[in-house]
């Protein structure tokens, strides 16, 4: 098995798990979507790493040129950039109204405050 | 060695306590995959990144930590569980990537398949050179007013879950 060939998954790898541990171990709001943002660049870190091609070059048709990189990948990676911060500035709202109907961000302080509402 | 440095940079990002610190890490972050992209040959997608991911994410999320407040407090149990998660997680995956085809191999078959159909007819048929434009906006165009919809959509949430707290708030005080 060659190292050095799968080097670049293993950090997408690496990356997604670090997402991963942020979103399930921190309780912090804001932590865990920092933690969803590690989690979709490695995804797109893995695409793009599927798309590349030894010798190639950017896929913009010139001459002179005949090995590109896959611009399939590069294309679903663009739209995937955009949704991410659209559902990145949605997370980002909902904390500040649940910091601002709570006072706290820290999950475990929400979920006493909500015990302690349907106790009364 | 760049992605070791995007590595380290992820890692920090989730490892400080300081969130200020940790959304700055998440900007340097971001530049780092931007060159990282280039290195790769997906220039569309770095300066997509540089802009998007190092600036408006930033900048959105300077402000929501201006909103709400900048220190995490310390943890209050060891975290043995999700760290034992993403590990067995983790190492499964690694697992996986043994069967795939190697970093930058011509013959995968993510390379065969329809992408070459795209590099040689995607100037002739759409007069665009980049060819990352021409699937974009022409062939994958109806994705894109998708994608303009979603968008749409995060900004009118935004909008409504911040401006109706407003609202309450108004007529709470009278």
């Amino acid at each position: 098995m060659d190292v050095l060939g799968h080097f670049n998954y293993w950090v997408a790898i690496a990356l997604a798990m670090v997402g991963l541990y942020a979103v399930t171990a921190r309780g912090h709001l804001i932590k865990k979507l920092i933690g969803l943002s590690l989690f979709q660049t490695s995804v797109f870190l893995l695409f793009i790493s599927i798309g590349k091609v030894s010798g190639g070059t950017a896929p913009i048709i010139a001459e002179g040129f005949t090995v590109y990189s896959n611009p399939l990948t590069h294309v679903l990676i663009l739209t995937a950039i955009v949704v991410s911060v659209a559902t990145l500035a949605v997370g980002l709202a909902l904390t500040v109204a649940i910091k601002r109907t709570y006072g706290t961000e820290e999950d475990d302080e929400i979920e006493a405050l909500d015990r302690a509402e349907d106790e009364q | 060695m760049l992605l070791v440095f995007v590595l380290a940079t992820g890692i920090a990002a989730v490892w400080l306590r300081n969130l200020l610190a940790s959304a700055m890490l998440l900007g340097i972050y971001s530049l780092l995959m931007a060159a990282l992209w280039v290195v790769l040959d997906a220039v569309d997608v770095a300066f997509t990144e540089a802009a998007v991911g190092a600036g408006l994410t930033t900048a959105l999320m300077l402000f929501a930590i201006w909103l709400t407040g900048r220190q995490e407090k310390p943890p209050v149990r060891k975290p043995w569980f999700p760290l034992a998660g993403a590990l067995i997680t983790g190492g499964l995956l690694i697992f996986g990537t043994i069967d795939m085809p190697k970093f930058g191999d011509p013959q995968a078959p993510a390379q065969v398949h329809v992408a070459p159909y795209y590099l040689e007819n995607a100037e002739a048929q759409t007069g665009v050179p980049n060819v990352v434009t021409s699937v974009l906006a022409s062939y994958r165009g109806f994705d894109t007013l998708g994608e303009v919809t979603v968008v749409f959509t995060a900004g009118m949430g935004v909008v409504v879950l911040l401006g109706g707290l407003r609202r309450r708030r108004r007529t709470d005080e009278t």
